[in-house]
């Protein structure tokens, strides 16, 4: 009887097709926005004030899987998406065209572009970062350049001088590794190790001082800490542990066993406004880091209606906005479809108003309504699929439901009891032939 | 008679382990979490770990090396637990039967390709060792090989610079692949013949341990590959 129960939750843990969390990016000077849900890519040109339909005219792939990882480069010109589907689409964001089509053999988890634009590193789910150039023609061939032994890297940033790549797994770590000139033969030096998590690390973000001579980087993860690093020597600097901010929250059901981790960061690039995404919090929490003191703290949380737990965030730091999404792709039921079987997400914005203009780091936030959204009804149609999602609530809280447990599925550690890896050890295949 | 030295056959265990599968055993979080202090006696104030044998299985080379450098702390690393145990045992039984001797020595259970950097500190070692290595034969497999560029990346980082990496193997596909490895790596250069010819260790390589006195045993051929750890020749 025991063994039944261990074969059945384990054909429940084998499931690959796992819910994948809808994501957002904003570009860095707001002129568009994409969600990201399933294979969908959904963009809105906001300068333009229209939905945009990414197109291929050389005739590659459409995303045909769960989309994990998509990245606006620093200068906004070009855009990444990749997932489940194994191909890695490289954008350029003026006319939303498909510039190449890379195929990866494995899955992919992560997707940057360098700070120079002139390369997209991608990682896949054994822990391998690959890179593509975008300098020379169309057939260059991904390469690898560097490795996690058998980890899945969960985030993936280049350094603000494009020095470093950041790369977060789920063993805790964060490597930094030099980029080098010649990136094709790969990268090799480690600068430091990051290392001081004691769950898995889920994301991570680069601030600096204005002159841009000191580099700090921030990180989240499942132990409910943002730490703090000096990444060139790799030394912890401070550790913001949320557990009672998280915990005092009265809207927020805790339920048991359930898993409080950072799931997403982002930060100005001074550091003094960040925001975190919190598995199971409906609102997202804001801290501020100083630079000079190398500290943390935590300011305050903003709370949203009930089922909305923010999948992803994106600040753009010109425009004092943080966009926010929830959903999620391969629902088991229909829940989170309407009649027309099209993804629902949910879209969010928090406008930060500076209380004094000298005064970067205070500021109050507020929770923008569907009316007052920059693009209105045109962009929610686009990016949400619908305009009443706000009315989709038991969809939401099983979207919710689906993204915990595949990220606990993905991120948590199996433990087994003795019992249990006696019992793996009876079972094992190579015995079962024998007998 | 806790000083008696341990027997193998009360540590029967399998030849092989998973590299790739979730460790249920404490890992530290990082290398000042590790209380190397706790392995080596107490005349070693503040312990630094400078040569490292990766899976050092029953310890042959630990043991050899331990009258070499009697002042320089050797650890072995094993992810099997009973031969892990076998080697704590045994290294006690030589510290009770020859006092002051073995001192330097010790052993943890760890997975040494998943958390090599949880160990040791950036250009902490001098040497380090990967002596008969699981062959890994199909290529679905070669993922877990001990030596690989991308793993050659951590050895790097936690070897300094003039450290030597010597890695040894009776099967010759192997041999040939840990050479190609430390060949293409930029951080690796190969140790002339005449270093080798003078380097005391290289003879252990082969007679200190198990495996390398089963291979003359039975007259078979090894396979050495022994590189330094250089500078990055990028600029």
């Amino acid at each position: 009887m025991e063994e039944g129960l261990i074969e059945e939750s384990e054909s429940a843990n084998a499931c690959t097709d796992e819910a994948a969390p809808a994501l957002i990016a904003v570009h860095p000077t707001e002129s568009s926005v994409v969600v990201a849900v399933g294979s969908e890519l959904r963009v809105f040109d906001l300068r333009g004030d229209s939905a945009v339909s990414p197109l291929d005219d050389l005739g590659g792939p459409h995303h045909s899987a769960s989309i994990r990882a998509v990245s606006f480069s620093s200068d906004g010109e070009l855009f990444a998406s990749a997932g489940d589907d194994k191909i890695i689409k490289i954008w350029k964001t003026d006319s939303w065209n498909c510039i190449r089509t890379v195929q990866s053999e494995k899955k992919v988890s992560a997707v940057s572009i360098s700070q120079d634009s002139q390369y997209v590193t991608f990682a896949d789910k054994f822990g391998v970062v690959w890179i593509v150039s975008l300098k020379e023609d169309r057939d260059t061939k991904a390469v690898p350049i560097l490795g996690h032994y058998c980890s899945i890297i969960t985030s993936m940033k280049f350094s603000p001088d494009g020095k470093f790549i950041a790369t977060a797994d789920r063993d805790y770590k964060i490597r930094i590794t030099v980029f080098p000139r010649n990136a094709l033969k790969g990268a090799h030096e480690i600068q430091s190790f990051c290392l001081g998590h004691t769950d898995f690390v889920s994301c991570l973000a680069f601030v600096c001082s204005q002159d841009q001579s000191k580099g700090l980087l921030l990180s989240g993860g499942g132990d409910l800490t943002v730490r703090l690093w000096d990444y060139i020597s790799g030394s912890l600097l401070f550790t913001c542990a949320l557990a009672d901010e998280a915990g005092n929250l009265e809207a927020s059901e805790i339920e048991e066993n359930d898993k409080r981790a950072v799931t997403n960061i982002c930060a100005s690039s001074d550091g003094s406004l960040i925001a975190i995404a919190v598995q199971s919090f409906n609102g997202v929490m804001l801290l501020s880091c100083d630079l000079l003191a190398k500290t943390v703290s935590f300011v305050k949380n903003v709370s949203m209606e009930k089922s909305y737990i923010p999948t992803s965030l994106a600040l753009v730091s010109s425009k004092e906005r943080l966009w926010t999404v929830m959903g999620a792709s391969n629902l088991t039921s229909s829940d989170l479809t309407n009649n027309n079987q099209q993804l629902l997400t949910r879209v969010r914005i928090i406008s930060f108003l500076r209380k004094d203009p000298l005064d970067s780091c205070s500021r109050d936030s507020a929770l923008l309504e569907d009316s007052e959204v920059p693009g209105g009804e045109k962009l929610l149609m686009q990016l949400q699929g619908c305009l009443d999602a706000a009315a989709q609530e038991a969809a939401f809280a099983a979207a919710a439901a689906a993204v915990r447990t595949s990220l606990q599925n993905m991120m948590i550690k199996k433990q087994y009891s003795v019992e249990r890896r006696e019992l793996r050890k009876r079972n094992r295949n190579d015995k079962k032939i024998k007998s | 008679m806790s000083a008696r030295l341990p027997r193998k056959r009360f540590y029967r265990a399998r030849a092989h382990s998973n590299p790739l599968s979730d460790s249920h055993f404490p890992v530290p979080i990082c290398p000042s979490d590790v209380d190397f202090a706790s392995h080596y006696p107490p005349q070693f104030s503040a312990p630094v770990v400078r040569f490292a044998d990766v899976g050092c299985g029953f310890g042959g080379l630990l043991v050899a090396l331990s009258p070499l450098f009697p002042d320089t702390l050797i650890i072995g690393m094993e992810l099997r637990d009973k031969v892990t145990e076998y080697v704590k045992d045994r290294i006690h039984g030589l510290r009770a039967t020859n006092p002051g001797h073995y001192t330097n020595i010790s052993v943890v259970r760890t997975n040494s390709m998943k958390y090599i950097p949880n160990y040791f500190h950036k250009a902490q070692l001098s040497k380090m060792f990967f002596l008969f290595p699981d062959p890994h034969f199909k290529e679905k497999n070669h993922r877990r090989r001990v030596i690989s560029l991308h793993l050659l990346d951590e050895y790097a980082y936690v070897m300094q610079l003039g450290a030597i990496i010597y890695t040894v193997t009776d099967v010759e596909e192997l041999g040939d692949w840990m050479k190609s490895c430390l060949e293409n790596h930029p951080l690796f250069e190969a140790v002339g013949e005449d270093d080798i010819s003078t380097d005391p260790v290289v003879k252990l390589l082969i007679s200190a341990t198990e495996e390398g006195q089963k291979v003359a045993r039975n007259g078979g051929q090894t396979f050495m590959a022994i590189y330094r750890r250089v500078p990055s020749k990028e600029d």
